[in-house]
C-alpha cells in the first residue's frame, strides 16, 4: 500500500532545511522504505505494551545532592559563538 | 617483520612473564596500523600521545606489581561515538567535527581504570546508522579480508582494527546488529550484552531502547574479559541493572551436552547465502554431535521485527539527534534567524543516511500516523518478547546465522537502503527484546570470506550464551587470519 | 439586540512551579539563581552528546506532596514522555515532560472571592524540566539590524511541576484569588520559593466566553507574560472584554497565544513557533517507569504541613470570626505558633489573636526583625491576656506592659511591676481617694443627690482616675462611688 507522506512538513518538524529536489528524492525513498515498515499492521492481536525495558526496571532516582558542573570555559570552547560567558544566536522568531 | 598480534589471554601471560611491555605491545599495533591504514581506514583518530602515557604507567604499574587485571597494559580500539575526554569525537559526521567532548563515557573511564591502552577512536557508519561503514563522513573502512568489500556495520572500524590486528580487542555499539555484524563480517567475535548491564552514559545515542554497548574480540574468551572490564551498574544511567551479574566464565568448559538448542526457522531461505546456511547447518549438527538436543523453534513476530525497527530506531533517533543544531557545539552554517541556522546547520551537517533516518523517525511520530506506525511497531516490538519467552520454555539458547550473507562490495548496497536494512535481519530480534546475543566466526566461504554464527540467549543469560559460544569457537577451530601484505602508507 | 446577550468567561490557568530542590531535575548541578552565567551546567543539563538524565527523588516527592495538598489521585505507575520542538533555549530540543499519564489527577483548589468560597477542578499535575534562559539584545544600539540572543543554560533542568485547572474559572478575580490560594499553598508546603518575580511561579491563562447558560466552548485563547496577580487580573480582564466586543460583533476568535503588554495593558498576538504544533510525543526511553506505592504517598502525606485552608478552620474553630482567621493564617509561623502556645495554656482565643495581629505585627514592622527574633513566648503572652482578664492591667497600660516584655525587661508581671503599671483595686486604699474626691466636690455630690445625673458619676470617677493617675479599677471606683452617693 503506498504511503502518503507531506516531505515538505516532515522536514520542517526535524528542522532540515532541505532543496526542493533533496525532499522529492527523500519521499520517493521514505515511499519504499513506509511500505516495508508497514507490515507491522498485519500483526494479529494488540499485545500490551509495557516499559521498553527487558528488565523491568522501575523507580530508579537519585538522591537530591549536588554534584560538580563542568568548567565553564571548557565548555564555551566548544561553541561557535560565545559572549560574556553566553552561548549566542541570532534573535529568535519572536515579537 | 611485525610480530603477529596477540590475543588478550597470550598478551597478558607475556606482560606478566616480562616477554613484553605495555609500550612493546603498544607499538606492535601501532606498527600494524601504520602499515593497514592506507588500505583499511580503520581509526579516524589515533591517539599516539595518550595510548604511550597509558602504556608507560601500565609497565610502571605492573613493575611495581600493582596488577589491575587482564586488560592492564592492553591497547583497545574504541568505536568513536564513545566520548572521550579532549579527545576527538565525531560518531563519524560532519556535524560534530572538531568536537572535544569534556568528559569520559563511563565504559571509557572503567577501561582507564583496567589500565587500557586506548589506541585511538575508529570509524563507524554515521551516528552507528549503517551496517558496512561507508555512511561515514571522513571516509569508508575496508575488510582486511578483502579491500574490495565492507567490513560490516556500523562499528567496522573497530571489527577491522581488531581482525587486521591494530588493536587487541575493541569496543562497538549495537543497536540493530551493529557489534555482531561486522564480527561475522570480519572473521571475529561480536556480544551485544542484555540491555542494561554495559552503560551507555557517554555513549552518543541513536536509538535509547535499543543501543547496548559491548566487545569486539579476536577470541570467545577475550570477549569475556572485555565485557568484565567494562559492564556493571552505573548511577549516571537510569536504565543500567542494579542486580546481580553473570558469571561469563563459570561454563565456559562445561561443553553443550544436554542443552537444548533451538534453530529458528524464520532466519534462513530466500536471501541467504548457501555457503552461510551450509556452515551455520553443519555447525548445528556439531553441537547436535556434542549431546545438545536440536529442536527447530518458529518465532513468527520474526517477519516483521525489521518493520519493526525501522520505525522505533528512527524514531528515537530523531529525537535523541534534534541537540545537534549548530548552538551550544558542533558544526554551525550561520543564518539570520536562530531557526533557519538550525535548520541550515542540520541540512548540511548530516549526512544522507541520517537525514533519511530522521524523517522517517519524524513522520512515524507526527501527528495522525503514531498509530499506524510507531504505536503498532510498539505493539510488534511486545509481540517478538511474547514469542522468545514461549520458546526459551523449552529452548535454552536459539541459533542463526549472524547476518544472510558474508561481506559484501563496497558500493553494493549504498543507493538501496532496503537492502541494506535486510544486513541485520538476524541480529535486529535481540535488540528489541534487549536480550543477549553473540556471533562466532565458524569459517570461509568458497571465496574465503569468514562466515559467522549467532547464539541468543535470553536477558542475563551470558553465562549459558558463553557456554555456547566457547563450544562453537572449540567447534570450528577457526584459525584463520586475513592475509592483507602489508604496505607502508 | 446583541448588547441583551450574558457573555460568561470560561477560563483555565496553568501553573509553572519552579522546585526548590538544590539540584536540579535529571543532573547534580545546584539550583542557584543568579549564579554567573553557565556555571550550573554539566552535560546533561546542556543537552552534550551522549548524557543521561536520572530523576531527582525529591522532585517527585514535591510533586506529591503538591497533588495531595490538591486532593489529587497519585497514579500508581507513571511514566516520562518526550515532548519534541527546536528552541534555542531548550538543549536537547526536547523536554523531558510527562503526557498521558501525569504523576497527579483530578483535584481541586477552594478559594474565596468576596466571602463566597468556590472550589475550582484541577485536572492534572506533572513533572518536567526548565528551559534555559534568553536575553535579546541590542548591538550598538541598532536593535533590529544587529541584535542577539544570549543563552544561559544554569535555568535548564531546574524541576518544574505544571499544574493545570480545569476551565471551571468565571473571573478576572477568581483567577486570581485561585493564583495566590496555589501561590499561598507551594510557599506553606516548602516545595519552591514560590517568587513570581524571580519567574519560579508562571502563570499562563486560557480564556474564551460563551453566552451564559450554554456549556458551548468558545474558541480559546491562551495569554502568556503575567508576572504579578495584578496582571494577571488585568490580563484576563482586558481579553474578556476584547473576546466580548468581538463576538457580540459576530466576529470570528482565532485560537491563538496572546502576549500580555504589562505597559500598555493589552495582549497582543504572538507568533506561534513554527512547525511546534505538533509535539510527537513518545515515551523517554532514557527512563523507567515511576511506580508510586501506598506506601510511599502516605509517608509524603504524614509529612504534609497544616495547609491555609484547614488552618483557617481550625481558627474559626476556637472562635475567630473569618476576616481575622484568614489574618491570623497569614501571619508569620513564629506569630502563629506563639498564638498556638498561648491558647494552649489557657489564652483566650480572640484576645490572644488581637495582641499577634495587632500590636506584635505593628512592632515587627516598625523594628523591621524577624518574628523568630522576638524576646516574647507563648506563655508571656497568655500572662499578658490574663493581667487584663483578672483587670490587674488596664487595656492601656497593657500596651506600654507589652513594650516592656519586648524591649527583654522580663515577664509581663515584672514588667507591670517594674514600670509600676498595676491597676488599684484594694477597696480600702480606693475608698480613702473616694472620700477626698467626694470632699473636695460637694456641689457635684449635691447637684447627683438631687437630679441623680448619670454624667455626674461619670465627672467624679474621672476625677478619681486623675487622682491615681489612670491606675485606679473604673469598675471598682464607679461602686465605691455609688454606694457613698447613696445612689
Ligand atoms: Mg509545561
Ligand atoms: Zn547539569
Amino acid at each position: 500500500m503506498p504511503v502518503e507522506i507531506d516531505i515538505a512538513h516532515v522536514a520542517r518538524l526535524a528542522r532540515l532545511d532541505l532543496t526542493q529536489d533533496e525532499l522529492a528524492a527523500y519521499q520517493g525513498q521514505l515511499g519504499v522504505i513506509l511500505e516495508h515498515a508497514a507490515r507491522v499492521q498485519t500483526l494479529e492481536g494488540k499485545p500490551e505494551v509495557e516499559s521498553t525495558h527487558t528488565l523491568g526496571l522501575e523507580n530508579v532516582y537519585r538522591d537530591d545532592e549536588v554534584t560538580p558542573s563542568l568548567d565553564r570555559e571548557e565548555v564555551l570552547a566548544a561553541a561557535p559563538e560565545t559572549r560574556d560567558g553566553y552561548f549566542v544566536v541570532p534573535p529568535a522568531l519572536e515579537s | 617483520m611485525t610480530p603477529s598480534t596477540p590475543t588478550i589471554v597470550e598478551a597478558g601471560a607475556l606482560l606478566r612473564s616480562g616477554e613484553v611491555t605495555a609500550i612493546s605491545l603498544l607499538e606492535g599495533v601501532l606498527e600494524v596500523a601504520h602499515r593497514t591504514e592506507a588500505m583499511l581506514h580503520a581509526y579516524l583518530t589515533i591517539d599516539r600521545e595518550g595510548a604511550v602515557e597509558a602504556a608507560v604507567a601500565a609497565d610502571t604499574e605492573l613493575a611495581a606489581g600493582h596488577d589491575r587485571g587482564p586488560l592492564h597494559g592492553i591497547p583497545v580500539a574504541l568505536k568513536d561515538n564513545m566520548c572521550t575526554r579532549g579527545l576527538e569525537t565525531t560518531a563519524s559526521s560532519q556535524i560534530l567535527s572538531g568536537y572535544l567532548p569534556p568528559y569520559d563515557a563511563t565504559v571509557v573511564r572503567r577501561l582507564r581504570e583496567a589500565g587500557a591502552v586506548i589506541v585511538g577512536k575508529t570509524n563507524l557508519d554515521e551516528f552507528a546508522m549503517g551496517s558496512s561503514t561507508e555512511n561515514s563522513a571522513y571516509g569508508a573502512t575496508y575488510n582486511p579480508w578483502d579491500i574490495g568489500r565492507v567490513p560490516g556495520g556500523s562499528s567496522g572500524g573497530s571489527a577491522a582494527a581488531v581482525a587486521a590486528g591494530s588493536a587487541i580487542t575493541g569496543l562497538g555499539s549495537d543497536t540493530g546488529g551493529s557489534i555482531r555484524q561486522p564480527a561475522a563480517l570480519s572473521g571475529i567475535v561480536g556480544l551485544k550484552p542484555t540491555y542494561g548491564t554495559v552503560s551507555r552514559y557517554g555513549l552518543i545515542a541513536f536509538a535509547s531502547s535499543l543501543d547496548q554497548i559491548g566487545p569486539l574480540s579476536r577470541t570467545v574468551d577475550d570477549a569475556a574479559l572485555t565485557l568484565e572490564a567494562i559492564w556493571g551498574h552505573d548511577p549516571l544511567d537510569a536504565t543500567s541493572y542494579p542486580g546481580e551479574y553473570p558469571d561469563l566464565r563459570a561454563d565456559m568448559t562445561t561443553g553443550v551436552s544436554g542443552l537444548k538448542v533451538g534453530v529458528v526457522s524464520e532466519l534462513a531461505g530466500e536471501g541467504y547465502e548457501p555457503d552461510v546456511e551450509a556452515a551455520v547447518a553443519a555447525m548445528v549438527e556439531r553441537l547436535a554431535g556434542e549431546g545438545a538436543a536440536v529442536v527447530e523453534v518458529s518465532l513468527p513476530s520474526f517477519e516483521i521485527a525489521l518493520s519493526a525497527y525501522y520505525l522505533i530506531a528512527p524514531a528515537e533517533a530523531s529525537a535523541n539527534l534534534a541537540r545537534f543544531d549548530g548552538i551550544r557545539y558542533g558544526l554551525r552554517v550561520p543564518g539570520d534567524t536562530t531557526e533557519s541556522l538550525m535548520a541550515r546547520t542540520r541540512a548540511e551537517g548530516f549526512g544522507p543516511e541520517v537525514t533519511r533516518r530522521i524523517l522517517l523517525g519524524t513522520y512515524g511520530l507526527s501527528a495522525g500516523y503514531y498509530e499506524a506506525f510507531y504505536g503498532q511497531a510498539q505493539r510488534v516490538r511486545a509481540a517478538i518478547r511474547q514469542d522468545l519467552a514461549r520458546v526459551y520454555h523449552d529452548v535454552d539458547v536459539l541459533v542463526s546465522p549472524t547476518s544472510p550473507t558474508v561481506a559484501f562490495e563496497a558500493g553494493a548496497r549504498v543507493a538501496d537502503p532496503l537492502a541494506m536494512y535486510l544486513s541485520d535481519i538476524c541480529t535486529i530480534p535481540s535488540n528489541l527484546a534487549g536480550d543477549p546475543a553473540i556471533s562466532v566466526p565458524i569459517g570461509l566461504d568458497g571465496r574465503g570470506l569468514p562466515i559467522g554464527f549467532q547464539v541468543m540467549a535470553p536477558a542475563l543469560g551470558e553465562r549459558t550464551l558463553f557456554r555456547v559460544a566457547a563450544e562453537v569457537e572449540r567447534l570450528a577451530g577457526f584459525t584463520a587470519r586475513p592475509e592483507i601484505e602489508l604496505v607502508a602508507s | 439586540m446583541t448588547n441583551t446577550i450574558a457573555w460568561e468567561p470560561v477560563i483555565g490557568i496553568e501553573v509553572h512551579v519552579e522546585l526548590s530542590t538544590r539540584s536540579k531535575m535529571f543532573c547534580g548541578c545546584a539550583v542557584d539563581f543568579g549564579a554567573p552565567p553557565n556555571t550550573n551546567v554539566c552535560p546533561v543539563c546542556l543537552g552534550l552528546p551522549g548524557a543521561l538524565p536520572v530523576p531527582n527523588r525529591k522532585a517527585i516527592e514535591h510533586i506529591l506532596a503538591i497533588g495531595l495538598a490538591l486532593n489529587c489521585e497519585v497514579s500508581p505507575r507513571s511514566v516520562f514522555h518526550r515532548k519534541n520542538y527546536f528552541y534555542a533555549d531548550l538543549p536537547k530540543n526536547y523536554q523531558i515532560s510527562q503526557f498521558d499519564v501525569p504523576v497527579c489527577t483530578g483535584g481541586f483548589l477552594d478559594i474565596t472571592v468576596d466571602g463566597e468560597t468556590r472550589r475550582i477542578g484541577i485536572e492534572r499535575a506533572h513533572m518536567e524540566e526548565d528551559t534555559g534562559k534568553s536575553t535579546h539584545v541590542g548591538q550598538g544600539g541598532r536593535i533590529h539590524a544587529a541584535s542577539a540572543t544570549l543563552l544561559d543554560f544554569n535555568r535548564s533542568g531546574v524541576p518544574l511541576v505544571e499544574i493545570v485547572s480545569k476551565p471551571e474559572i468565571r473571573s478576572a478575580a477568581e483567577a486570581r484569588a485561585y493564583a495566590q490560594e496555589l501561590r499561598s499553598l507551594v510557599a506553606e508546603l516548602g516545595v519552591s520559593d514560590a517568587r513570581l518575580e524571580e519567574g519560579s511561579l508562571r502563570f499562563d491563562a486560557n480564556v474564551s466566553v460563551r453566552m451564559a447558560g450554554t456549556d458551548v466552548l468558545g474558541t480559546k485563547v491562551e495569554i502568556k507574560n503575567m508576572n504579578s496577580f495584578r496582571s494577571l487580573e488585568r490580563a484576563i480582564e482586558h481579553e474578556v472584554e476584547r473576546q466580548i466586543t468581538l463576538v457580540a460583533e459576530g466576529e470570528e476568535l482565532t485560537q491563538e497565544t496572546r502576549h500580555w503588554d504589562e505597559e500598555k495593558g493589552v495582549t497582543h498576538s504572538m507568533r506561534t513557533k513554527e512547525g511546534s504544533s505538533d509535539y510527537r510525543y513518545f515515551t523517554e526511553p532514557d527512563l523507567v517507569p515511576m511506580v508510586i506505592g501506598d506506601s510511599w504517598v502516605a509517608a509524603v502525606r504524614d509529612a504534609l504541613p497544616e495547609l491555609p485552608a484547614r488552618r483557617r478552620a481550625r481558627y474559626q474553630g476556637l472562635g475567630l470570626d473569618g476576616r481575622s482567621a484568614a489574618v491570623l493564617s497569614d501571619a508569620p509561623t513564629r506569630l502563629r505558633e506563639i498564638f498556638d502556645e498561648a491558647v494552649a495554656v489557657g489564652a483566650g482565643a480572640v484576645a490572644a489573636a488581637n495582641w499577634v495581629t495587632g500590636e506584635i505585627t505593628g512592632h515587627i514592622r516598625r523594628t523591621g526583625i524577624d518574628a523568630h527574633e522576638l524576646t516574647l513566648d507563648g506563655a508571656q503572652l497568655a500572662e499578658l491576656v490574663g493581667l487584663v482578664d483578672e483587670g490587674l492591667v488596664s487595656p492601656t497600660a497593657a500596651k506600654e506592659v507589652l513594650e516592656g516584655v519586648l524591649a527583654g525587661e522580663g515577664s509581663p508581671r515584672q514588667v507591670a511591676m517594674t514600670r509600676d503599671l498595676a491597676q488599684m483595686s484594694d477597696p480600702g486604699e480606693l475608698a480613702a481617694v473616694v472620700a477626698s474626691v467626694l470632699a473636695s466636690h460637694p456641689d457635684a455630690v449635691e447637684s447627683f443627690r438631687s437630679s441623680g445625673e448619670e454624667k455626674v458619676v461619670g465627672f467624679l470617677v474621672g476625677q478619681v482616675m486623675r487622682v491615681t493617675q489612670g491606675k485606679a479599677d473604673p469598675r471598682m471606683v464607679n461602686r465605691l462611688l455609688r454606694e457613698s452617693l447613696g445612689g
